[in-house]
């Protein structure tokens, strides 16, 4: 890369040639605002907050989308400046719904930062909000409310480029222009897969998750009740972000202490059933590899595609809705943990399920729809009542008046609190994989798979797609029809990587035998219901902290669980059992395209 | 294989089915019956391999690709500062009374749709509207009751 | 030069064929690719749209992007209120149109050409449609490898900026695009892209026809030869008139008023208004360009009416991607209607006079760029009118 050399502020650098004025200036710790920009997306140059004066040009440049050029002089600091961000800032205001106080967003809000920052007066301009605008909260997942829009286009940029669904556009121009959906149709009508990744980018409160918190606190506040809280594997990795620890802070202690001490009658761990997953989609795997290997049965469709990402099984079911037998039927560990909730664990605990109101805590926003699809109350009651996000469940601690930071740490209730760390990296994208892999490999060849530490690293990493390849030797006797067989897997996060994966399946092209796709970008540590902001560094930390809960547990394959063993013995019988077949595994449904 | 379905076919057969071909099918469509309502949308979409949504977004944008029904005849007056000047509120109020509906409208008997829209064009020759196409200038009350009268006897 | 600041008719586009454009194109082959851009380049030719970048400089650099997909495009988006003069290019003289894009194909080798017409013109296009017929069976004559085409346009004032009209063209929204790359580097699908307006190409041709020399004898030192207007407004002679440049604002009036003018819009809405007592300057100053949009207003006009006209126009019009133009927009109307009602006081005109200001410093495309220039001289001249 050829190096160019310009001056900002007065302070000569010498920066790749190509990148942006914004990203130079970053450089000399420069910080340049923006509403529009992310950088996980292209850039849109369209708030216009950006600008800067560059020397012997007419006009205010966007710094975000001006490329760096050698021997610039570029000032981002001048009276010209500060006066147009001041009054572009204003005008956002101006049209915006400045009921700030009773904003979800409120604190943390980037138009709000920037209109402290740049002491906006509220009376500079004439209020253009429009009136009369109706927040939709038709979805069980995401509320819209366009009075708080700022029009930056995150969102739509967010689910064409990031996620390929497009069920967000631009839509009329002028005054008129706003974020839509297909004809405006209310969300719940249209291809929204539900994964809140626009809700993560949103500046503002213009796209929020439903929240769902109120009925928790009603449910902790009836003495008839029965409160069980699980918790995913990613939230204990981005909680602390909440109440300002440094990004990839563990806080798995606290987090269970803090429900405690909010009211909750058992303190549970997803990561439980995530376990209970690899052990059901692993038995499913290698009876799908048997019956397409050995019985040459075609109705069996390889490769299995996980199905524990709620967003990207509503994604399957829009895009590619005759590809569904690909899906493994296993319900995702929220849902497994609510089936298990209402069964096993209130016949052990000796609890009526009618009175069992199960929260799950989630790094997700699909989560939420999830939970509310019709089919998910096998065991006669709701699997999962509440679905709340990392950031609603932040909300709660605050709430309670917990000061978190101090909170002492304490350990998951049981039963169904016991995890091991294959269970814990369901968070970050490939952790499924490696977690069935680890047991997978132990039950076909009696052995732990021959990597060190089981750190199964091809599939771990950022890269969109990932691949590799294991080969299966000296297999136990029962086994033995996959011996020498070289397990093709893959591993896709962020919808628009499994699109391509999908394309290749759907072509017949697909090599693979058995693939993880993750809906979000990182997998589950980057979800929609995250800590705001999430961008590539956090997602980075946050997958660091989630292999380092791993390492730090005693068992690390889920099949060594002793509560996993546990429930077969007294309730599920046997992997794919008859229970299992009712209680954990699912069906998919086609849906419309358009 | 529906009217609609089958328009949508012979316009992709015409332009292709990349995304350029967008504005001509929306315009292919407008020109058969004079607007684009969802269904049409999703059909475009389908047959694009574009989200319909973005098919929304795209039409919204135009003026001259309208989303709701319209009449046989789409009548625009231009409201742009010339043609203010020489009269256009007084043809307004012409088109209105002879067609007994306000601005925005269509007559019941779907024939006649009024809207106002920017620059025609035509700003030496003002007042002026077109009806669909058919560009019409210096009007007055009386020429747009002859021009009316022309349409409703199918004259054009 | 020739002009003493006196307005002098020219007849160089609209005069009858006395050479037929199709031949122009041939005389042009002659002479050789360099040779034809340099002579543009020496003719001091501006692209006529408004924006004035000098033609041959784009067509050079046209020339020398290698790429073996290159498009011309001829923008007939003319949605200016006010200006008319492509749509009588298109209908009088399409020949010297079309001449001027195969030129241009021609001596920058790219092989597409296409007229985006916007749709308010499309009962033109079966006119035009002939008119390619008649270019194809001289371009195969020729041994030409250029084709012509229409693009219907839907509806959009924004898509006269040269890369909304490109996104427009690709099947989008026609939103301006951030710029680098412009689209002679990046346009059309990715490929080199010449967009140059109606009146461009044919006076492109008529270059080729008269040569530099010729061509430069027209106008002043800084604007060389003829210039269309469209004239509309309170004047007996609304039309389109092929005049020199370099004129004084007062023989315009002098020709073209109703001996009552009280103001001269130039450049169209996104021009500059100018007051009686401005009108002894020329009619483009040195450095400035204009599409040649004039409107007349006379003493019967409210001022505040006109200024609310645009400015209904723009904030319609806006494609509203970027903040300034989208809300910008809107509260200089919803600003004037304030101080119009006594809502707010005087002197909040003067916010909105810096908010233009701003508003050009910081908006994306032209559009919002230039609403200051009519704004700001409206409200400067006619302050009263604005109140009262």
């Amino acid at each position: 890369m050829s190096k160019i050399n310009l001056i900002i502020d007065g302070q000569s650098i010498e920066v790749e040639k190509g990148i942006t004025i914004m990203d130079a200036a970053k450089k000399i710790n420069v910080n340049i605002p923006t509403l529009c920009h992310h950088e996980d997306l292209c850039v849109a140059g369209n708030c216009r907050v950006c600008v800067v004066e560059v020397k012997n040009h007419e006009r205010l440049e966007a710094s975000c989308a001006v490329p760096a050029e050698d021997g610039m002089e570029i000032l981002t600091n001048t009276a010209k400046v500060r006066n147009a961000r001041k009054d572009i800032v204003s005008l956002l205001v101006s049209e915006h719904n400045t009921q700030c106080t009773t904003c979800y967003r409120n604190t943390n809000c980037e138009l709000q930062d920037l209109a402290a920052e740049y002491n906006v007066d509220g009376d500079r301009y004439l209020s253009v909000l429009k009136p009369n605008i109706k927040v939709d909260k038709s979805s069980w997942a995401i509320e819209k409310d366009d009075s708080k829009c700022v029009r930056c286009q995150r969102c739509v940029r967010t689910c064409a480029e990031l996620q390929h669904v497009n069920a967000l556009t631009v839509s009329h121009k002028g005054d008129e222009m706003k974020i839509s959906t297909f004809a405006d149709l209310p969300f719940n009508e249209v291809v929204c897969t539900n994964c809140g990744q626009c809700v993560n980018r949103c500046p503002t409160g213009a796209l929020t998750e439903r929240r769902y918190f109120d009925d928790v606190w009603e449910a902790i506040g009836d003495p008839d009740k029965h409160v069980v809280m699980n918790t995913a594997p990613s939230v204990r990795v981005a909680l602390g972000e909440m109440f300002g620890n440094e990004v990839g802070t563990r806080v798995t202690g606290k987090m269970v202490t803090a429900m405690r001490k909010m009211g909750a009658d058992s303190v549970l761990d997803t990561d439980f059933a995530a376990d209970l997953t690899i052990i059901e989609e692993g038995n499913e795997l290698l009876t799908r590899l048997k019956g397409a290997l050995v019985d040459g049965d075609t109705s069996i469709k390889l490769p299995m595609i996980t199905s524990c990402s709620p967003g990207w099984v509503k994604f399957i079911e829009h895009m590619f809705p005759n590809y569904l037998d690909h899906l493994s039927t296993c319900k995702s560990p929220q849902q497994m943990f609510g089936a298990m909730t209402k069964t096993y664990y209130a016949e052990k605990k000796g609890v009526d399920p009618k009175d069992i109101v199960s929260v799950a805590v989630m790094p997700c926003a699909a989560k939420k729809y999830e939970a509310n699809r019709p089919e998910m109350n096998s065991s006669g009651y709701r699997d999962i009542d509440a679905g709340l996000t990392t950031r609603e469940f932040g909300l709660m601690i605050k709430q309670a008046g917990l000061d978190f930071n101090n909170l002492e740490d304490s350990e998951f209730d049981s039963i169904m609190g016991q995890s091991t760390g294959a269970g814990i990296i369901f968070g970050a994208t490939g952790g499924v994989m490696e977690a069935a892999l680890r047991t997978a490999y132990a039950v076909v060849t009696g052995r732990s798979v021959p990597f060190e530490n089981l750190n199964i690293t091809a599939v771990r990493g950022t890269e969109g797609i990932r691949a590799a390849s294991i080969k299966i030797e000296d297999t136990l006797p029962e086994w033995s029809f996959l011996e020498g067989v070289d397990l093709n897997v893959a591993v896709a996060h962020g919808l628009k990587n499994a699109r391509v994966i999908m394309d290749e399946v759907a072509a017949g092209t697909s090599t693979y035998h058995f693939i993880e796709v993750m809906g979000c970008p990182g997998g589950c540590i980057g979800g929609g219901g995250q800590p705001i902001p999430t961008n590539a560094e956090i997602r980075a930390k946050r997958t660091k902290a989630i292999y380092e809960e791993d390492m730090s547990k005693p068992i690390r394959m889920s099949h060594e669980n002793p509560e996993i063993t546990q429930i077969y013995e007294e309730f599920l019988e046997k992997p794919l059992g008859h229970k299992s077949h009712d209680l954990l595994h699912t069906s998919y449904r086609k849906r419309n395209r358009y | 294989m529906t009217k609609i379905e089958q328009l949508v076919n012979d316009l992709t057969g015409k332009y292709g089915k990349e995304r350029k071909s967008l504005m001509p099918i929306l315009q292919g469509i407008v020109k058969e019956k004079r607007y684009v309502d969802n269904t049409d949308m999703v059909h475009i979409a389908r047959a694009l391999d574009i989200s319909a949504a973005d098919v929304y977004g795209v039409a919204s944008f135009y003026s001259f690709i309208e989303n709701n029904e319209m009449g046989k005849y789409v009548i625009r007056i231009c409201k742009s500062i010339t043609c203010e000047m020489k009269g256009k509120h007084k043809i307004l109020k012409a088109l209105e009374e002879e067609l007994r509906i306000k601005l925005g409208e269509t007559t019941h008997n779907k024939r006649f749709t009024l809207l106002e829209t920017n620059c025609l064009g035509l700003c030496d020759v003002g007042p002026a509207m077109l009806i669909n196409e058919e560009p019409y200038t210096k009007l007055t009350p009386e020429k747009v009751h002859e021009i009316l009268v022309d349409y409703r006897n199918e004259v054009k | 030069m020739a002009n003493n600041n006196k307005l002098k008719r020219a007849d160089i586009i609209f005069s009858t064929y006395s050479v037929d454009p199709y031949d122009v194109l041939d005389m042009a082959m002659k002479k050789g690719k360099t040779d034809v851009i340099n002579e543009l380049i020496e003719s001091g030719l501006r692209g006529r749209g408004g924006a004035g970048f000098p033609t041959g400089l784009k067509w050079k650099f046209m020339a020398q992007e290698n790429n073996e997909e290159k498009y011309i495009i001829c923008n007939a988006d003319e949605g200016e209120p006010g200006t008319f003069k492509d749509r009588k290019l298109l209908v009088d003289v399409p020949r010297k149109v079309i001449s001027g894009m195969a030129i241009a194909g021609w001596a920058t080798n790219s092989k597409k050409g296409i007229i985006y017409l916007r749709a308010e013109y499309n009962n033109l296009i079966p006119a035009l449609e002939k008119e390619i017929e008649v270019f194809n069976k001289y371009a195969s004559k020729f041994d030409l490898d250029f084709s012509v085409n229409i693009y219907s346009g839907a509806g959009a004032y924004v898509c006269g900026e040269e890369t909304a009209l490109i996104e427009s063209m690709e099947g989008k929204r026609g939103e301006p695009r951030n710029k680098p790359p412009f689209p002679i580097q990046s346009g059309y699908l990715g490929k080199p892209t010449l967009v140059n307006n109606v009146e461009t190409f044919a006076a492109a041709s008529m270059v080729c026809r008269y040569g530099a020399k010729k061509y430069e004898s027209y106008g002043t030192s800084d604007q060389h030869g003829s210039k269309l207007f469209s004239l509309s407004g309170d004047s007996p002679k609304e039309g389109v008139h092929e005049l020199e440049l370099g004129m004084k604002i007062s023989d315009f009036v002098e020709e073209y008023g109703d001996g009552d003018t009280k103001a001269v819009q130039i450049g169209g809405v996104a021009g500059f208004c100018i007051p009686r007592k401005e009108f002894d300057q020329t009619i483009i100053g040195e450095g400035n360009t204009t599409g040649g949009a004039t409107m007349i207003f006379n003493s019967t006009r409210s001022m505040y009416n006109v200024i609310h006209n645009y400015l209904d126009f723009f904030a319609e019009e806006s494609c509203g991607q970027c903040t300034p133009c989208r809300v910008g927009t809107q509260q200089l109307l919803k600003g004037v209607e304030a101080v119009k009602a006594g809502n707010k006081p005087e002197s909040y005109l003067d916010d909105l006079v810096k908010l233009s200001k701003t508003m050009k410093l910081t908006s994306k495309c032209g559009l919002g760029q230039s609403v200051t220039n009519s704004f700001s001289s409206i409200v400067k001249n006619f302050r009263e009118e604005m109140i009262y």
